[in-house]
This record gives C-alpha cells, structure tokens and sequence, in this order.
C-alpha cells in the first residue's frame, strides 16, 4: 500500500453508548483513499455500530470522525453533503417497495444531485447492465431474489458516485447459492479503486481483496492487519479464537 | 416390473367442488354452525315478508305522472295525498313531494342547476381519477384537480363574486349540506391529520408534546361538545362584529375533530414502516421533508387506506349531528318535513329514505377503498 495517499476517513477517540451501555470504546483509524478494509468480529462487537457512525446513521457522544475533511457534527447540511459522498449497502437491502427498481436508483441524483430524469435514468441503467440486472428495470423490488435485490442495493449507492462505500453485512441475508454473485460484484468494485468498509464475515473475499482486516472485540479493535499476517499470525487469543470458529469448517 | 400406466385426469369428487363444498363449509360445518344458520333462516323469514309488504306490496306509488328528463311517466291519475295514502304501507309520493328538501334543502329552487352541476363534477372526477393513472402530464393533472374543483364547487353554490346570485348558508341543506360538510370535513383534515401523525413522531420534544397533547384532547371530547363550543361558545368570546357564518364554525370544528382521528390512523401506518425504510433514505441523503414524502408516507398511507376510508365513513355518519346546532341536513329534514300539516305522522318513511341514501354513498365509499387499495399494491404484485 502507497503511504504519500492522504486519509479519507479519519477517526479519533470515537467512544459510543447505548443508553448505559458502551458500545464502542476509545476507536482509532485512519483509513486512506482507495483502501478496502474489512471488519469482522463476533455479533454485539460494535462493527455495524462503528461504520454507520461513519455516514451519521448513529450518533456518536465522544471523539470525532473526519469524513474527506469535513468533521461530522449535528449540523443537517454537513450530514447531508457527508452522506452524498458516502453510500451504504445494508443487510437487509432496504430497497423502497413502492418504487420500480429503475426509480430506486433514480431517486437520489434525481432529489439529492439535481440530475435531470433522462439523465439519472441513462446512468441507472448503465449501473443496473453492471450488475447483471437490466432486465429487471422495471420490475417492483419484491419480485426479485434475494441476490438481484441486493446487486440492485449495490447500484442504487453507486448512482450517486460515491467516494466512500459502505456495506453492512450485505452477504448475511441471502441464500448460500446466491451469496457469490453478490461478493463477485463487490469484487468488481474494490479492483475499481473506490474506498470500501465491509462489515461481513466471508473471509474468502477479505483474503482476495481487503488491504487491512480488523478484528473487534468487546466495542474496541482488537487486531488490525493485513491479509496475509491476519489468518497466519494473529497475535491475540481472541482473534486465533475467532479464526477458529470460523475457519474449521 | 411394473409396467407404468397413464392415469386418466379425473374431476374431483361432488363432495369437494361447488355448492355441496361451499354449503358444507360456510354453513354447516358443526352442529352448532347449523343451528346458527337455522337459527338466522328463521329470523330472515320473520322480518324479510313484513318489511317487503311495507315497502313495496301494501306502499303507495301513486306519483301522478312524473316528468323524467322530458319523458311523461305515468303512475296514477293524480298523486296521493297523505290521507288516500293509507296506513298499511309506505306512501313513497310523500317522499317524491320532498324530494327538493332531502336534496337541497331551502335552496333557492331558479337555482337548482348551480348544485346540480356541482354533483355531476363530483360524478365526473370519480371516473377521470382513475384514468390518469399512466397519463402524462398525471401531476399537472392531479394538482389543477385538487385546486380547480373545491374553487368551481364553491363558487357555484354560494354564489356571489359577481357573477351568480349569492345564497346565503343558511339556506344549504339536505343531502347537499350533508355532503358539503362531509366531503370539507374529510379533505381538509386530511393533510392536518398527517401533519399531526408525523408531528407526534417527531424528535423536536415540542412539536411532539404539541401534536400529543392536541390528539389527546379531541380523541377525549365528544363531536357533540365541539360542535356546541364552535357554534355557542365560540361566538361569546369574538367581538360582534367579528361573528363569522355558522356553517364555517361547525365546517372548522369537525376539520379539527376529523384531523385527530386521522392523524391516530396515520400513525398506525407509519409505525409499520420498518426502520430500514428510514435509514435508507437518510443514508442516500434525502432530507427530512424529501425522505416523508418520496418514501415514508406513500408507503405509510398505503397501508392505512381501510382505516383511512373506515374514518371517513363514521366522520359522514356522524356529519347528522349538525343539526344539534340548527344546520338542516338531510337526516333533519326527515322532522322538518314530517312537521307539514298536510303530511302528517310519515316519518318512517323518511327515516327509510335517508338509511337507503346513506347506504348507497357510504357502501360506494367501502368498494371504492377496495379498488384504490388494489390498485396502488405494488409490494406483493407478482
């Protein structure tokens, strides 16, 4: 990884609680542009928590989070230019169920980016014969699998080229059939150099991709690293632990 | 071996298809079901005959002869009077004599057009809405619509600017009160309804307290006490001068009695929205108005459609309490016109005649729900 690439996201002394309890503690990193990192960890170890701070979806009450240089705050217009750089893929998809498919993507540079109709419609599409779905367009998102409803997810956060995606356990709500068409499409991107937080625990796409693997624990990072180092010389008895559980089958 | 054999593709058994099916589930299914369904055969039977006889058998029809869009329908030489009517069954010419009071009520009878317009747009948008479904310019359309038809309804009817004679308030009445008051009743309260349902989620603590506090308080009062406080009350602490029209009183009453019970079944809806639906939409930047209107509400409004039109139809229902206050709609016309001295004791008839009225409009209303609820059910459409 070059080191003269400058931070994206930078975030320091992040402390979060709900209600009494502490969620996540004393968090620091730095993520650089073009980076792709993974989180793992075991459930009720803050990783959603952690990257939906990243684009405000939690509010935080100690430290601070810089998004491209802009410090996230109360304020509705820095959460708002904020979010139009960041996008975010969730577990369960979200897709709008009144709307078709095409209208989902259009939505936000229609509303948001102040494209034109013909335009966000033209660029729609394009996204939606990336992910293999164009056929699709309109169709309303219920009639569609499990796996073409979250490739459309994906197209919907990139209609608004985002610097900065998101994704929060996008594999774990589908079948295993349709898991890999979803992970070769988060593939395709990573190689495309936009800077990715992934929250998920298939760890044949952090080994293939991920620059950075970090391990949380208990609301705090436990262990940052790169592939390689990550899976053969995890340095914490948690971390070996975790691999084992996972890994063994 | 056994050697593979065709089957041939028979009908089910008689017992499982049809009427014997259908007999056998809907109304027989236990012994208690079967004496239920006895049960209300025999009740079906000691009222449907009487009630029949009433109505049409022993009634009247003796409308002389009527004049039908330029037809000459002949009934009977001359019309009834109440006392050739007889006792035993309805005297219908009783109601065709009232037939411009249950209408319009005192409505000055040169200008019987000027309403009657007013009911064939009412007509004519029931059955253009539907159609501007896939229609182009559908927005444009819908807009002009909601703006241009309550301007021309009123205009029409109370007249005045210029153009048409004036008619005073006081002389509305009878099914055209009835829906006016309705039909202003449920439109404006409407977006207040929603306004409130989303103040009273909202996270601003006053707008909430505010929008809490305001539902609570009508939900708990009687429409009857609100339409006394409008009409009486009201009045006491404005200046003289400042007396405004009863009807606007009463109108701005039910609004605000409407709008709570609206806002209670929108707010139903909107909890059904699951909180993803929220995150998305803030997550793709939408603002707060952008993220209600574009996501929330069309899929909140969606669900509370039955409830929506369920509201409606009590708020039309319960419209008859006007004439506590001395507005004649067409429920008070039933005692206004039984008071004649020529048509003596034929409230029965009236009281009929207005369920029959009633029925119609407020069943149209039910089917009418059922058909916009279809249509805009796009999430399970497969």
């Amino acid at each position: 990884m070059s080191d003269n690439k400058t931070n994206i996201i930078e975030i320091s002394e992040l402390n979060k609680w709900y209600g009494d309890f502490h969620a996540l503690k004393n968090i620091n990193l730095d993520i650089k542009e073009g980076e792709i990192i993974v989180v793992c960890g075991p459930s009720g170890s803050g990783k959603s928590t952690l990257i939906r701070c990243v684009n405000f979806l939690e509010k935080f009450q100690e430290g601070s989070i810089l998004v491209s240089g802009t410090e996230l705050t109360d304020d509705a217009q820095k959460i708002r230019k904020i979010r139009s750089e960041v996008s975010m893929v969730f577990q369960h998809f979200n897709l709008f169920p009144h709307l078709t498919i095409v209208d989902n993507l259009t939505l936000a540079p229609i509303w948001v980016h102040n494209e034109t109709k013909q335009e966000a419609r033209e660029k729609a599409l394009k996204l939606l014969d990336r992910v293999g779905i164009k056929d699709q367009a309109e169709k309303y998102p219920n009639q569609l699998s499990g796996g073409q409803q979250q490739r459309v997810a994906i197209a919907r956060s990139l209609c608004t080229n985002p610097k900065i995606m998101l994704f929060d356990e996008p594999t774990s709500a589908l079948d295993p059939e349709m898991i890999s068409e979803v992970l070769d499409v988060m593939i395709e991107l990573a190689r495309e150099g936009i800077t990715m937080i992934c929250v998920t625990h298939e760890m044949g796409f952090a080994r293939k991709v991920a620059n950075r693997i970090i391990f949380m624990d208990d609301g705090q990072i436990v262990e940052e690293n790169d592939p390689e180092n990550f899976f053969n010389n995890a340095e914490s008895e948690r971390l070996q632990l975790f691999l084992n559980q996972i890994l063994t089958h | 071996m056994p050697v593979f054999d065709q089957q041939e593709t028979r009908k089910p058994p008689i017992s499982q298809i049809g009427a014997v099916l259908w007999l056998k589930t809907n109304l027989f299914s236990s012994w208690i079901n079967s004496i239920l369904t006895f049960a209300s055969l025999y009740l079906l039977y000691i009222m449907i005959p009487p009630l029949l006889n009433w109505m049409i058998f022993d009634a009247s029809f003796s409308f002389g002869t009527i004049n039908f869009f330029g037809f000459e329908i002949k009934f009977s030489e001359e019309m009834a009077t109440n006392d050739n009517c007889g006792r035993v069954g309805a005297c219908w010419p009783y109601i065709y004599e009232k037939l411009y009071m249950y209408t319009y009520g005192f409505y000055p009878r040169t200008e019987t057009w000027r309403p009657n317009t007013v009911f064939a747009l009412t007509g004519l948008l029931f059955v253009i809405v539907p159609l501007i479904k896939n229609y182009k310019y559908k927005n444009r359309v819908t807009l002009s619509l909601i703006i241009l038809y309550p301007l021309i309804s009123y205009v029409l009817i109370a007249g005045g600017f210029g153009l048409l004679t004036p008619v005073d308030t006081d002389q509305w009445g009878g099914l055209l009160l009835t829906l006016i008051i309705a039909s202003v009743g449920i439109i404006v309260s409407f977006p207040i309804g929603v306004l409130l349902a989303l103040g009273r989620q909202s996270n601003l603590k006053v707008i909430k307290l505010f929008s809490t506090l305001f539902i609570e308080f009508i939900r708990a009062v009687p429409l009857i006490t609100i339409l006394f406080m409008a009409s009486f009350v009201l009045p006491l602490f404005l200046e003289s001068g400042n007396y405004f029209d009863k009807l606007l009183r009463a109108l701005i009453g039910i609004a605000l009695f409407q709008a709570a019970y609206f806002a209670e079944v929108v707010r139903g809806g909107l909890q059904a929205i699951p909180r993803g639906q929220y995150e998305a939409a803030d997550a793709i930047g939408l603002s707060y108005f952008q993220k209600n209107v574009l996501i929330i509400l069309p899929q909140a409004l969606k669900i509370s459609i039955p409830n929506i039109v369920g509201s409606s139809i009590s708020l039309f229902k319960d419209t008859t309490l006007v004439l506590i206050i001395g507005l004649f709609d067409m429920l008070a016309m039933v005692n206004l016109t039984s008071n004649d001295p020529y048509w003596l004791g034929r409230e029965t008839e009236g009281f009929v005649f207005v369920t029959m009225v009633m029925w119609a409009i407020l069943y149209t209303m039910s089917r009418y729900s059922r058909k916009l609820e279809l249509r805009f059910n796009t999430e399970n459409k497969n």
